[in-house]
């Protein structure tokens, strides 16, 4: 869909912004909003440019910057941290051969950290996409990194 | 189709899922088909059953068998075991503990002192995709009572004398915050439910509204009829799909029942509900916050007064509820105050749900009543400790923590006051030996310091600065004035930041120092002179000048 024909769905109201911008950022490949599209919302919904990137920038499931095809989510929220947490982001890194916040070359995973995923009740987490993964060790997170790569 | 003879129930919900409980559900559907005795035994799906960190879970019903870990294979198996030739399959069943679960003498619903269960007594227990066995439960009795017998001031009324207290954290009587809004004159007001849970380790209404979303439907409309508000919202995070996913259907289904939209049950009120997503911020939490942000705006809060109640969501006057406090409003009128007053203690009536973890046995969700101790909960609920007892911390990041000294006083939101300390959201984290007091308070301030949302100045600069000083506790190379510019650098944020999220270091960081300060200081390099001081602090310094 296009910026103007996911506008219309919505409704032109400020208050419909995050849920214009959820979409559009769903649409595109690299997992973020473009520069252009902002250009274009701001024109249709009469808000300034500034203002909407002000606001998207705000919220930790927006990105301004292209990302990779999945987004992989490592909580590290206290719960998870007691259970291992940074002992899963070493094997994250070490597995996608790239630091925290960087997107791997062949642009199939960018790596985040994110505050509490409410699924606490099996720390550590990690959410990849719209899919929780829990009671990571070293191992099963590798083993769940190479059986998406497997799917691709 | 007859009646079934023999039910299955499994909890699909954020802890589950990650398990593979849809492919263990698939794998039974199907074994149950191949078997023929799809007319005989149902599959359903619920919402959880409190233990978590047991895997997949599977319960036989009416044999009151509970399963854990349960993988494609072991359901397969079960089927043929148990299902087919009448064995129980003992090695597989969920050890020493209980989940409450329908048998024939609790079955009826208005037995809610058997289960001592309010807000979960459906959750785990019936299809949350399900409208008809939510009704089944008495469910949206209490909106037809107060729809047809009794005015929105009764409403009120009732509310108020059930001295519930918002479950949210904060603690605010509930009725007294309806009777702000109610009387204020307006051409539309609103009821938001605050489904934004980001406080880590609590994830209960996460459960909530994806065990059993049409009590938050319910609690939502008599509110509306209370206050004479016609729209409601659910601002849901974005990161909870399947309670998204849940609510939007349990819509659906109450307005196809005309228990939502126009005229409901022939009263003349008018009622609808729309979902709001968010998108990722601690700080929506917080009502005005919440509100800024369902009119798409970034996420900062607003000055009080005016409260929500006088100018909320598009400037008319809003009244913004936690999901476990609009959870409680069915049962209150439906069966009255008293009874509700029944349950906790003198100063927090009914029932408070709380979510365990960290190094204990059993993990998971629980409702227990008002009052109870944290040792309680740790042997009685939680199954014991894995190691030895070091620290707890009650209430999420925000909250306190306490040493063993602690263990036995009764939780609830006076009795904790009283001692310093708050109960919070209902996180309860339980933590033993292996972790160090200064890697967690790091943990903690590293939190805060990404969830600031950058609108005040003492929240945008203290937090960074106390994150500095915790990292260096964490590495043992603090200087030794650090531990005094940590705590006054809390107190600062305590008591200048705007809003409650910048205060709220104070709690884990001043506990810390009260209960362990000795551990802390090991975290201060000795070597280091006493005057030697880091370049932020002495910025720090200079504000306070």
């Amino acid at each position: 869909m296009t910026v103007s024909e996911i506008i219309k769905k919505h409704g032109n109201e400020r208050e419909n912004l995050l849920a214009i911008l959820h979409q559009i950022q769903a649409g595109n490949d690299d997992n973020s909003l473009h520069k252009d599209q902002l250009q274009q919302l701001a024109e249709i919904m009469d808000i300034p440019v500034a203002d909407i990137v002000s606001t998207a920038s705000f919220y930790t499931m927006f990105s301004l910057k292209p990302r990779g095809k999945h987004i992989i989510r490592l909580c590290e929220s206290p719960p998870c941290y007691i259970m291992g947490e940074e002992n899963i982001l070493t094997a994250l890194e070490n597995c996608l051969k790239i630091k925290l916040g960087e997107t791997t070359a062949d642009k199939m995973f960018t790596l985040e950290t994110t505050s509490c995923l409410g699924a606490c009740g099996v720390a550590p987490v990690m959410m990849i996409d719209d899919t929780v993964y829990g009671e990571l060790t070293e191992e099963k997170t590798v083993a769940v990194i190479k059986s998406i790569v497997d799917k691709e | 189709m007859e009646k079934p003879r023999i039910t299955v129930m499994v909890p699909i919900d954020a802890n589950t899922v990650p398990s593979g409980a849809r492919e263990v559900k698939n794998a039974l559907s199907v074994a149950i088909g191949r078997a023929n005795l799809s007319n005989e035994i149902k599959v359903i799906e619920t919402g959880s059953f409190g233990p978590t960190g047991v895997g997949a879970l599977v319960a036989i019903q009416p044999d009151g068998v509970v399963y854990c870990n349960m993988t494609v294979d072991k359901a397969q198996e079960i089927v043929e075991e148990h299902l087919l030739k009448g064995r129980v399959c003992a090695r597989y069943m969920l050890p020493g503990r209980q989940v409450i679960l329908p048998t024939a003498d609790n079955v009826d619903a208005r037995t809610l002192q058997h289960t001592g269960r309010i807000v979960l007594d459906n959750c785990g227990r019936i299809d949350p995709e399900n409208i008809e066995e939510y009704i089944a439960n008495d469910g949206y009795e209490a909106l037809g009572k107060a729809l047809t017998a009794m005015s929105p001031g009764e409403v009120i009324t009732e509310i108020t004398e059930s001295e519930l207290k918002g479950r949210g954290g904060a603690g605010f009587p509930t009725g007294q915050k309806w009777s702000f809004c109610a009387p204020v004159v307006a051409d539309q007001k609103y009821v938001i439910c605050n489904a934004d849970e980001g406080e880590p380790g609590t994830f209960k209404d996460r459960l909530i509204l994806e065990g059993d979303p049409h009590k938050i439907i319910e609690g939502m409309a008599l509110c509306g009829y209370a206050i004479g508000a016609t729209i409601g919202y659910v601002y849901v995070r974005g990161e909870y799909a399947l309670s998204i996913e849940r609510l939007e259907k349990a819509i659906a289904a109450a307005e196809s029942h005309g228990l939502l939209g126009k005229n409901i049950f022939n009263s003349g009120f008018d009622f609808e509900i729309k979902i709001k997503i968010g998108a990722g911020a601690y700080i929506c939490g917080e009502e005005t916050a919440l509100i800024e942000s369902m009119e798409g705006k970034r996420g900062c809060p607003r000055l009080k007064p005016p409260f929500p109640a006088q100018k909320g969501f598009k400037g008319k006057p809003t009244n913004v509820n936690n999901v476990e406090t609009l959870a409680n409003i069915p049962a209150i009128i439906r069966n009255g105050a008293a009874w509700f007053k029944n349950f906790g203690t003198s100063s927090t009536a009914g029932t408070k749900v709380y979510t365990i973890l960290g190094h204990i046995n059993h993990p998971g969700l629980i409702e227990v009543p008002a009052g109870v101790t944290l040792r309680e909960i740790i042997e009685d609920y939680g199954g014991g400790m894995k190691g030895k007892f070091h620290f707890a911390q009650l209430g999420g990041t925000a909250g306190d923590i306490l040493g063993e000294e602690m263990m036995d006083v009764p939780m609830d939101y006076d009795l904790m006051e009283k001692v310093g300390h708050v109960l919070g959201s209902g996180a309860i984290l339980i933590v033993n030996e292996s972790i160090n007091i200064n890697d967690f308070l790091h943990s903690c301030m590293r939190f805060f310091s990404h969830e600031s949302c950058g609108n005040c100045n003492p929240c945008r600069n203290g937090m960074h600065a106390a994150l500095d000083i915790t990292k260096r506790l964490k590495s043992g190379v603090a200087y030794p004035d650090d531990i005094n510019a940590l705590e006054e650098v809390v107190m600062i944020l305590h008591s200048s930041a705007f809003c409650p999220l910048g205060q709220s270091p104070a709690g884990p960081v001043t506990s810390a120092l009260r209960y362990f300060r000795e551990e802390i200081e090991r975290g201060v390099n000795r070597e280091l002179n006493k005057h030697d001081m880091p370049r932020s602090n002495r910025k720090m310094e200079a504000i306070n000048v």
